[in-house]
């Protein structure tokens, strides 16, 4: 009976095995494999958990390709053809399909909790602490809080960090967040995602307010962040922010769980100290 | 110098001005001295004419041209340096991290000498903002001046390789960077900023060349006690005259971020103890946020070499709206204009234009486009001001097609030589055109940000690039080579009748000064953007150098592993350069080749 059973067994097997497999969904994702608190390739970022709630909706398995998100980033990995998300980005972006964004967050200011807050670009402080920025790097535009310093004549006392940094270190980045706790400078303007991850876990942890006016001249200091797919890749789309939308309270949790400075209809829910 | 060598140079020199017609343009005598067959500064003389006397190598046997030695940078970065050779040593600085090297010219091979590590901050890469390129150094009094990517002038002793002195000049966390090859003038060594992509202020430093301390700084904008303007200052227009008008030609407080780095060409009139450089754009990018003519950006100064005061300036581009730093060579010359012998500066402009100026004044006595252009109309002789096709400028919510040039300008910093044999100046140029579209989102390492969408593409003719000889006399152009790619290498002119320039699919070229014909070609492993030199060797005969090793602004999109179809990489540049990556690949290598 065994041995008689085993040849038919197996290929019953395998045939069930290639059904399963072909029918099992799997979702392509793109992401910096360092790069907290949005991701990296232990899971851990804010986007991984994102994307197992909508992979779960989806009914899908996911499969990362992991890619520092620098110049290039888009082109070298959605465009070409390696996955079918990249799950944070903003809203859009040129080149790609943007979902409807499911966050706003904004730039902030970060300051230990014994010092003075500062909550606009015009406080006369800014004039006189050493504040970090983050510089972007060759294409000649910086961070828009930089442009807004560079356009109020501060300059002489602000500090640039390289968005890049030594990518041989840990989410380089959060060296910005860290130069606050250092002492290295008195405050730093950076993206509210990064600030409030990383600023919740200094000791003691940093105050992160967010900057003001919201929109100085040209240059934007909220942002909406969506998904990109690709142009072609409606459906998908569609079915990305469906996933969202019902499964709203777990997506809002985790970016509340991260500390994610949010200025959209869901702030109150989601405000860091 | 040998008795041999003065007595080749002696007679060199003489035949060079028997042969040549009076009537044409020459270098004055104090800024172009005699032939010594030696390359002690990378544009040969104070004149910058980048033309040697030596004149072996010839219309003739060109062609018989073979490689006699070379020499890896080990960086493979854009080579944008000219070697230098003095005595029996040549010296090689390369990109970031700006080793310089010493070659033994006298033993077979040219073996390396010595090497001197500055170890520059390794932060400045990400500063830098078009390649980390260097310019190239400079010989003085025993010594080899040269800069650091991040912001160091450093001399050292030229026989033993050893430091001399380090003085630091520019921040790196302010964007500072310096790039350029520094001029040394008497007893100063003259250094200038880069870095107007990140809103710094421009400066030119003279530093004392025994001991590296600053005798004198002048900033390109800011009030006039900082920019060096006294009461010796006399520029030509009414548009230069008036009080701090690097504060005024500003909104408030914008010219402490006004760019106007100095990062490109010194020239020096012995006779009139003037230096002559440019400033470059102003800053920040976005020129809706400061109106004005933004002094004293994208214009050249005339200063006292020894003080550093102000004598003229005039501004090639005011209120720049395109990039168009103000910081390419200035050839000297004296010649005969309009029945009068005048002293004159002449400057392919990165507008387009070839400016002939009166260099005691700073009076235009010509400007004639030498590339296409549809951005300006001329510039006004009487104004001396730029006529700007309003049509052609980037405007806010508004997509600008084929504005030409491009940002890199009709030419950007890669020098032009002249010939006083010919009368003709030879310009390595591009021909491009862009497309400017408003702000877009952008997005890097999780950080949303806005910044410019800009395409460039060949201009008419479908080449972007090209090699021509003005007639600097008539303000025409003789004849023009057209290049696949911008040809973003210098040029040298020889008395040989031969000039040599690189393409940055590689080709090494030696054209017949005349008429353009091409004698000789050689294929190096990388896409040349440096700059060729013409020297004597020990042994007594004529040598060429290059190095070969693409990159720069240009060329970032391969030795910055930029990807070809990001077009709004490197500024826009990468998106008329995509196919770069299918002809040549990174390198950094130094060719020297002699005839048979």
């Amino acid at each position: 009976m065994r041995s008689g059973c085993r040849k038919s067994c197996i290929a019953w097997l395998l045939l069930v095995a290639s059904v399963i497999v072909g029918h099992a969904r799997e979702l392509r994702v793109c992401s910096d494999p360092n790069n907290l608190p949005f991701s990296n390739d232990r899971l851990e970022g804010y986007e991984n958990k994102i994307v197992d709630v909508i992979a779960g909706e989806l009914r899908a398995s996911v499969q990362y390709t992991w890619w520092p998100q620098r110049r290039g980033f888009v082109r070298n990995t959605l465009k070409a053809g390696l996955c079918d998300l990249i799950p944070g980005t903003v809203s859009g972006l040129g080149a790609v399909r943007t979902t409807v964004p499911y966050y706003r967050s904004t730039y902030v200011f970060v300051t230990r909790p014994e010092a003075e807050e500062i909550t606009s670009l015009d406080d006369p402080k800014l004039r006189k602490l050493l504040i970090g920025v983050h510089l972007i790097g060759d294409d000649g535009f910086n961070v828009p809080p930089a442009h807004a310093l560079a356009r109020r004549g501060i300059i002489e006392n602000v500090l640039g960090f390289s968005i890049y940094g030594d990518y041989r270190q840990d989410n380089p980045p959060a060296r910005l967040i860290e130069a606050v706790t250092a002492g290295k400078v008195d405050v730093a303007i950076a993206w509210g995602p990064l600030a409030g991850y990383f600023g919740a876990r200094q000791d003691p942890s940093l105050r992160v307010t967010p900057v003001n006016p919201i929109r100085d001249e040209r240059f934007p200091m909220t942002f909406p962040i969506a998904m990109a797919l690709l142009p072609e890749n409606g459906s998908l789309k569609h079915e990305v922010e469906d996933a969202i939308a019902k499964r709203r309270t777990e997506v809002d949790a985790i970016l509340s769980a991260f500390h994610v400075p949010r200025v959209d209809a869901f702030s109150r829910l989601a405000m860091p100290r | 110098m040998s008795f041999s060598r003065l007595i080749v140079a002696l007679v060199s020199s003489l035949v060079g001005s028997a042969s040549s017609q009076p009537s044409l343009p020459r270098a004055p005598q104090t800024a172009a001295p005699n032939e010594n067959g030696e390359w002690a500064m990378p544009a040969k003389n104070f004149a910058s004419t980048r033309f040697s006397s030596l004149d072996e190598i010839n219309v003739d046997n060109a062609k018989n041209l073979q490689v006699a030695f070379t020499f890896s940078t080990g960086v493979n970065k854009g080579q944008e340096a000219a070697p230098l050779v003095v005595g029996n040593t040549m010296y090689i600085v390369s990109p970031y991290p700006n080793i310089l090297y010493a070659l033994d010219l006298s033993q077979a091979g040219a073996p390396m000498k010595w090497k001197y590590e500055p170890k520059p901050e390794p932060a400045s890469q990400g500063v830098a903002c078009c390649d980390v390129v260097n310019r190239g150094a400079a010989y003085s009094n025993g010594r080899i001046y040269f800069n650091t990517l991040d912001g160091n002038a450093i001399a050292v002793d030229a026989s033993t390789g050893k430091e001399v002195w380090r003085t630091k000049l520019g921040d790196i966390n302010r964007g500072e960077t310096v790039t350029m090859a520094p001029l040394v003038v008497k007893d100063k060594v003259l250094v200038g900023n880069s870095g107007g992509e990140y809103g710094v202020r421009g400066w030119l430093v003279a530093l004392d060349a025994g001991t590296g301390r600053q005798v004198w700084k002048a900033y390109s904008t800011g009030p006039d006690r900082d920019v060096l303007i006294g009461p010796e200052f006399k520029p030509y227009y009414d548009s230069d005259k008036g009080k701090d008008l690097g504060v005024s030609t500003w909104p408030p407080n914008a010219w402490e971020q006004g760019g106007g780095t100095v990062w490109g060409w010194i020239s020096y009139d012995p006779d009139l103890n003037l230096i002559y450089y440019g400033t470059a754009n102003p800053g920040p990018w976005n020129h809706e946020q400061r109106p004005g003519d933004n002094k004293w950006t994208a214009g050249i100064f005339a200063r006292d070499a020894d003080t550093g005061q102000a004598r003229w300036f005039y501004q090639f581009t005011p209120h720049d709206v395109h990039d168009w730093d103000g910081i390419n060579e200035i050839i000297l010359l004296d010649m005969e204009w309009k029945g009068q012998q005048r002293k004159v500066l002449a400057r392919p402009e990165r507008n387009g234009y070839l400016y002939v100026l009166d260099r005691t004044t700073g009076e235009v006595l010509s400007a004639e486009p030498f590339a296409y252009t549809n951005s300006t109309h001329g510039v006004d002789l009487k104004t001396g001001r730029l006529q700007i096709n309003p049509e052609k400028q980037p405007k806010l919510n508004q997509t600008v097609r084929d504005i030409c040039p491009t940002a890199p300008g009709a030419k950007d910093w890669n020098p032009s030589a002249y010939s006083e044999r010919t009368g003709l100046i030879y310009i390595p140029h591009n021909n491009m055109c862009m497309d400017v579209q408003t702000m877009d989102a952008n997005y890097i390492a999780g950080t949303p940000y806005v910044g410019a969408n800009v395409k460039m593409k060949a201009g008419p003719g479908g080449n972007r690039g090209e090699f021509s000889a003005w007639d600097v006399q008539n303000a025409r152009k003789r004849w023009s080579i057209k290049e696949n790619f911008p040809v973003w290498s210098g040029a040298v002119a020889t008395a040989g009748n031969v000039v040599f320039y690189g393409t940055m699919e590689g080709w090494f070229k030696a054209v017949n000064a005349e008429t353009g014909d091409v004698l000789w070609q050689f294929k190096t492993a990388s896409g040349i953007i440096g700059q060729p030199i013409t020297y004597k060797g020990p042994d007594g005969h004529q040598y060429v150098a290059v190095l070969s090793g693409v990159g720069g602004w240009s060329g970032a999109i391969v030795s910055g592993d930029l990807d070809p179809r990001d077009g709004t990489a490197a500024l826009g540049f990468v998106n008329a350069m995509a196919d770069l990556k299918d002809v040549t690949t990174k390198g950094g290598t130094l060719y020297a080749f002699r005839l048979p």
